[in-house]
């Protein structure tokens, strides 16, 4: 009796949970794994022979200059596109919450960068770099010769920031729009009331009560720069001279290009461990900040 | 609420008006990328490499580029293709999440069930980066399904799955009652049509939101499409967007095309459906 009414619960679980658990366990956590494997060994990519290499591929990693450039300026990169792209999207937020007229289509225009890929939005955007930006800036000063900036290091960074926030910045204030209407109007008014002008009330009564949308837009904006890779592809593909080459597409020609799939592995965990870092603190301040609220 | 719309009537003055304005200089500058490559589809390349910035060209309108690019990338086969992987890995991914988050809900009890939801919610922050070369040696080298489209679909859905099923548990913990669970059963339903019946259609905004944000997710992704699909017939828009790119791109004319074609089915979409996704997208940030 009691068996057959294990097998009846093991039976419903797994038909509820089963698909489920299993697409879950066949695409995240076995490769997960089978990947940790991998930076143990020299493996070309092609033969089945994985030779065995111990920590070789950790030591390689460490010594690889390219990916250590890569990490840093994935970092300057993600600090000035957070930074910007939750200023801009907090800004944005709250204009589109003074109960304008059209705030709707404010709201609904500012998030159509988040419709189109990451691909596409790169070359409408080398377009313009390289097309109307020059053509506007040879209009300006009649001379027949300016380069893009996308043809410069520091150019080709700054492009990327742009576009990055361009894209991210309706999303992120639709984040905040939400967290502004969950936000108790009367408390604003009792604010207000208790003789507090409207930028103290912003600071002291709305920012503290928004906690979790601040740490959410965050930890989402920071994610999606370290991981960016379709725009580093489709804008600016690394170049000039590697200099715009950020984390995800290194460990990406580190496998698939230089065919070096141990290392490549290895150098992806590192990346691993700093979004797991960024998780955690994200977990630990968003509770700290529940406690408060 | 209240509040807000009765000032807003007293609101109109000069302070809105402004702020009216300045809004609407931003949302151009916002869209105006896009702005730029409609006004260039329909110019020849002479007129594009001329001026970009003109609105219209000394040689006048035409669609040329539209229907050489719409073959040269072919078009309806892309568009086909990622039309149903986004589909079906879209359904699929709200079915099965919401039926393994309503197990785990509703039994606490058991164990597995906790310790692999868990690990769902752990497995948000590893990035795909890690993930990309075991997944290609694992389905490419050991089980040979790569160039599939089935095989995309079922990947989506196992990547997709932690955080639907997440958002599912918040719904389903909160928002439905064991009391109408508890009358169905009584009534003679079986735990799987209690599910369908009663807690599926009462998830309704939670599928929203899920089949929004994922569907955008699949239709919009690169990466991962790249790496499965090697075919040329089985490209979807981004890598079709992508491949078009490397071989015509110094026809500009062509490529305006192209990104036009790749942005428009989602941008028609959006025209329609803009208030669900808009709100789909909000509500999936209160809760993820």
């Amino acid at each position: 009796m009691k068996t057959n009414k294990l097998s009846y619960r093991f039976g419903q679980y797994s038909m509820f949970a089963g698909p489920a658990f299993a697409l879950f366990l066949a695409v995240v956590i076995l490769p997960f794994l089978y990947g940790l494997y991998l930076t143990f060994t020299s493996w070309d990519g092609v033969s089945v022979e994985k030779p065995f290499v111990g920590l070789g591929n950790y030591a390689t990693a460490l010594a690889d200059r390219a990916y250590w450039d890569s990490l840093g300026r994935t970092v300057i990169y993600s600090v000035i596109t957070v930074v910007l792209v939750n200023v801009v999207a907090f800004a944005l937020a709250y204009a589109v919450t003074q109960g304008l007229k059209a705030q709707n289509l404010f709201r609904a225009g500012f998030f159509i960068p988040n419709l189109i890929g990451g691909i596409v939005l790169g070359y409408v955007w080398k377009f313009v770099f390289n097309r109307a930006f020059v053509s506007m800036a040879e209009a300006l000063s009649h001379s027949g010769s300016s380069s893009s900036l996308l043809s410069t290091p520091n150019g080709a960074m700054f492009c990327l920031i742009l576009v990055s926030v361009w894209q991210y910045a309706g999303y992120m204030m639709l984040i905040y729009v939400a967290g502004f209407m969950s936000v108790d109007q009367s408390l604003k008014e009792a604010s207000l009331i208790d003789g507090c002008n409207a930028r103290q009330a912003m600071w002291h009564v709305i920012v503290p009560l928004m906690r979790a949308s601040f740490v959410q837009c965050i930890f989402l904006s920071t994610t999606r720069c370290f991981m960016v890779y379709d725009i580093n592809l489709s804008l600016t593909k690394g170049e000039p001279f590697n200099s715009s080459v950020l984390a995800a597409m290194h460990v990406y020609n580190q496998a698939f290009v230089y065919k070096n799939y141990g290392t490549g592995q290895a150098e992806a965990l590192v990346l691993f461990l700093v979004c797991a870092v960024i998780g955690i603190a994200q977990v630990f301040i968003g509770k700290r900040g529940e406690v408060e609220a | 609420m209240m509040m807000r719309e009765k000032t807003g009537v007293r609101n109109l003055n000069v302070g809105s008006i402004a702020l009216t304005a300045i809004l609407s200089v931003v949302l151009a500058l916002f869209v105006a990328p896009f702005a730029l490559v409609i006004v260039n589809v329909f110019k020849p390349m002479s007129d594009i490499t001329a001026n970009p910035l003109a609105i219209i060209g000394k040689h006048g309108f035409t669609i040329d580029n539209f229907i050489e690019a719409m073959d040269k990338m072919r078009f309806w086969t892309v568009a086909s293709n990622s039309t149903f992987i986004t589909v079906l890995a879209t359904v699929l991914t709200v079915v099965v999440s919401a039926m393994a988050a309503y197990v785990i809900v509703r039994n606490p009890q058991w164990k597995l069930g906790t310790i692999l939801f868990s690990l769902m919610i752990a497995s948000m922050v590893i990035p795909f980066q890690v993930l990309m070369v075991p997944l290609v040696s694992v389905y490419g080298g050991i089980f040979h399904v790569l160039n599939d489209r089935m095989t995309l679909v079922l990947m989506h859905v196992g990547f997709s799955v932690s955080l639907a099923t997440f958002m599912f548990h918040g719904a389903i913990r909160t928002n439905i009652p064991m009391e109408l669970e508890e009358a169905a059963e009584i009534d003679g339903c079986s735990k799987w049509m209690t599910f369908w019946r009663i807690v599926f259609p009462l998830l309704k905004p939670t599928i929203a939101t899920v089949t929004i944000i994922d569907a955008m997710a699949f239709w919009n992704d690169y990466l991962l499409p790249s790496l499965v699909l090697g075919r040329k017939e089985l490209y979807t828009i981004p890598i079709a967007t992508q491949a078009f790119y490397g071989t015509y791109s110094t026809d500009i004319g062509l490529i305006m095309a192209a990104l036009l074609l790749a942005m428009l089915p989602i941008l028609v979409l959006y025209l329609f459906l803009q208030r669900f996704i808009v709100e789909g997208v909000t509500s999936g940030a209160v809760k993820g």
